[in-house]
């Protein structure tokens, strides 16, 4: 890290997808990592099934726990949608990590509004550092879809120069022990596709 | 080592740190994780959820003049509830220490309004402490424990969803519990506030305000950070963080004791400083009393007290009082498609608020996860106010003569939070509403929390449950059924005769929170695409399983096996997965 600079991360998902889980783990790395660090989370009506983000800023010195608009060095998105609704986290050389899967939101079954079908080309024409990823799929390929946050946070972790022993170790710290090998799997995965 | 902990977290181990025994609280985004924490530190700290705020702070009230330090827990709009004892304590004053620990939600992220809890402080005439971040909410715990004590006070504990759910470092330290006999003392003039001994306490309250004023000019929780002097910004709370990065170079004054008014404290500060401006979250409070106090002060016309407050509106606020433009908003690139809340797959609700579809009935509401039930494409609730406000709003379109049926809907918790009086009113005075409690066996809105009818408390320990249906009864409602809200036709038949019925009826549809069970309600269904007619009949149930579109599917990771679009598809093209069932 250079300087004083404080380092933001944006998750955004669907209330449900382990959003949680993966703001934790870096908000762990970070700490481990020597750094204070702050994080925001949503609760409550915003999470059923409702657009949801998480916030993480760590540094030498944090004071918002807030991601200002244009700041995020890397946004995690478990859902590529959502990418598009928070990109003006990001700063202008941010790097999104965007899982390309779809959660149909019942205002589209229903007919009131469109679900994009050309996600892809919207996602290259809005992010210049894009890494469109099937976290889902690797997932369920490593045996359980709740992965797919691991997996997320394994690949926004190249984004942010915190060492590999750190990552593993919060990752280990922060699932439940019969869960470890396979989300430490999953973190390897998402690591290993950049 | 620092831990990093949340807002709600720090709270709760602040309350340990401080000795505290006795905690209660009504669970309410964002400040039911304060008691959630709290129970970790089991036996040292007795826990409980109580069935409403007043209850849970006049117990906690109970506690503190019996000697113990506690503390209650509620969100803003629970305050309202408590207000009655809250104005009163003030008078009796406590022994052991006493903080209510309640918490904002600028924003609006999960509330029915936006009310600013400060006001209440100056309203009891009590001081209030008003903590930035994690380390902040655990220290003033104990910081307002002890003036609770010094001045014999209750004391308030304001936070807000930022603040309760954002997370950064705390240094953590010993549990100290201070030496003092528990006991209620006889002292009827210290306690009872009849207006002979009340008329004096209400001498002693003006007394202790001024003495309190004194000490929030000294206190360490106030802080005055001397930087540039041509600009000083007086601020807390989380606003307090936002101004640190938007000013990085203005002066500050921090207050995270803020009322009584630290009054010397802001003169010697303004004095300092060539301009002054007020940040705050919400009401004006502030600036109105710096106002008042004669220092020329801005705040209002650079910080809107509408909504949260952020880093990206203070940068606004900023470039506006530099005469600056700010880069007009950003409209998005792309239209998206919005994704509101919604019931989720498998919701016990969905059946009734679907049936309820069927009725031309007035739907008079409630809050709790069932306030989603409000949304299209269920879109069958009319009115919603506040806890148990369905009950007794149903009663009142009754009396006023509305020429449909009406229906209240009522969650388990709600209704014994403050829903029995509502339907004591409707049997008393003869009203002949049906009342639909929605009982799914938690609190689920909040992240499922025991109540009265679950049968455990939140030590852990198995308990009487009690019955809806006998407290109906009880009630004098004669007209009890319980339905199971999963089979739509009985849902249906019970609905109908019940509005008919020219007496009051109470409905309980029982059913447990399958995200509370976690387990599948039944069978994933899946759609036969050859049999599907798209008539779109089942994307009127709002589930986020049913995925619509050129072809209609159902999600096999979201669905829940409910069942409810199997028995409404007029097609037979829904069935299970497999014979088998549960996956």
């Amino acid at each position: 890290m250079t300087g004083k600079e404080t380092v933001s991360v944006v998750l955004v998902g669907v209330g449900g997808q382990g959003i949680l889980l993966a703001s934790e783990i870096i908000a762990k790395a970070a700490m481990l990592a020597g750094y204070k660090v702050k994080t925001n989370e949503v609760h409550g009506m915003a999470q059923r099934g409702g657009s949801v983000i998480a916030q993480i800023r760590y540094g030498s010195e944090v004071h918002s726990p807030l991601v200002t608009s244009g700041t995020a060095r890397v946004m995690g998105a478990l859902e590529h949608i959502e990418a598009l609704r928070y990109a003006d986290y990001l700063a202008p050389d941010g790097m999104a990590v965007v899982n390309a899967q779809s959660v149909i939101p019942v205002t589209v079954s229903m007919g009131a509004a469109k679900y994009p079908n050309n996600v892809a080309e919207m996602l290259k024409e809005t992010f210049s550092k894009l890494i469109y990823i099937n976290a889902s799929k690797m997932a369920v390929e490593l045996g359980n879809i709740k992965a797919s946050n691991v997996v997320l946070v394994g690949t926004l972790s190249k984004g942010l120069d915190l060492p590999l022993d750190v990552w593993q170790e919060a990752v280990a710290s922060c699932v439940p022990e019969k869960h470890r090998d396979l989300n430490l799997k999953a973190f390897e995965t998402g690591r290993n596709f950049v | 080592m620092k831990q990093l902990m949340s807002g709600n977290e720090a709270i709760a181990r602040g309350a340990y740190e401080a000795g505290v025994t006795v905690a209660a609280g009504y669970p309410g985004t964002p400040s039911t994780e304060i008691l959630e924490n709290a129970i970790k530190y089991k036996p040292d700290i007795y826990c409980e959820w109580a069935p409403n705020e007043k209850v849970a702070f006049e117990m906690a009230a109970g506690a503190s003049c019996a000697g113990a330090r506690s503390i209650v827990t509620m969100k803003h709009v629970g305050l309202n509830v408590a207000a009655d004892p809250l104005m009163t304590l003030s008078y009796i004053g406590v022994e052991g220490g006493f903080v209510a620990c309640v918490a904002d939600d600028p924003g609006m992220h999960s509330s029915q309004n936006e009310q600013d809890t400060r006001n209440y402080a100056r309203f009891a005439k009590i001081p209030i402490f008003e903590p930035a971040d994690s380390q902040d909410a655990k220290d003033f715990v104990l910081l307002a424990m002890e003036i609770s004590e010094k001045y014999q006070t209750p004391v308030i504990l304001r936070s807000t969803t930022r603040v309760s759910h954002s997370r950064s470092l705390v240094e953590v330290g010993q549990r100290t519990v201070p030496k003092r006999d528990i006991g209620m003392e006889k002292n009827p003039p210290r306690f009872v506030p009849i207006p002979v001994w009340g008329r004096i306490m209400r001498q002693k309250v003006e007394k202790r305000l001024n003495l309190l004023r004194e000490d929030a000019a000294k206190s360490n929780a106030n802080r005055i950070e001397r930087r540039d002097n041509a600009l000083g910004i007086i601020t807390s709370s989380m606003a307090y963080q936002y101004v640190r990065e938007v000013w990085p170079e203005a002066s500050v004054l921090k207050l995270g004791f803020s009322y009584p008014f630290p009054d010397s404290l802001i003169r010697e500060f303004a004095g300092g400083v060539d301009r002054l401006l007020v940040v705050e979250e919400l009401d004006d409070i502030l600036e109105e009393h710096i106002k008042a106090l004669g220092i020329e002060c801005q705040g209002r016309e650079y910080v809107s007290g509408i909504g949260e407050l952020s880093t990206s509106r203070l940068q606004v606020s900023r470039a506006l009082m530099e005469g600056r433009k700010t880069a007009a908003e950003k409209s998005p690139q792309f239209e998206l498609p919005d994704r509101p809340p919604v019931l989720c797959p498998g919701c016990p609700h969905r059946g009734v608020f679907y049936a309820l579809g069927k009725f031309d009935v007035v739907v008079a509401g409630d809050i709790g996860c069932y306030s989603l039930g409000a949304l299209k494409p269920l879109d069958r609730m009319d009115i919603i106010l506040c806890m148990g406000g369905g009950i007794s709003l149903a009663h009142g379109f009754d009396k006023a003569g509305d020429p449909r049926k009406i229906v209240g809907v009522v969650g388990d918790s709600t209704f014994f939070h403050s829903g029995i009086t509502g339907l004591l009113d409707i049997t008393y005075n003869k009203g002949k509403s049906t009342i639909i409690v929605l009982d799914n066996r938690t609190t689920a809105m909040t992240g499922h929390q025991d109540h009265p009818g679950t049968g455990r408390t939140l030590m852990g320990e198995e308990t009487v449950p009690i019955s809806i249906q006998d407290v109906g009864k009880a009630c004098g409602i004669k007209r009890v059924t319980t339905i199971d809200p999963y089979n739509l036709e009985d849902t249906l038949k019970v609905i109908e005769e019940e509005t008919n019925a020219e007496e009051p009826s109470l409905i309980v549809s029982q059913a447990p929170c399958p995200l509370r069970k976690r387990q599948h309600v039944g069978p994933v269904r899946t759609i036969d695409a050859e049999l599907c007619k798209k008539c779109n009949k089942c994307l009127k149930l709002g589930c986020p399983a049913i995925e619509g579109g050129e072809e209609i599917r159902i999600n096999q990771f979201l669905c829940e096996g409910c069942g409810l679009c199997e028995q409404i598809c007029p097609s037979n093209a829904i069935h299970p997965v497999n014979e088998e069932g549960k996956i």
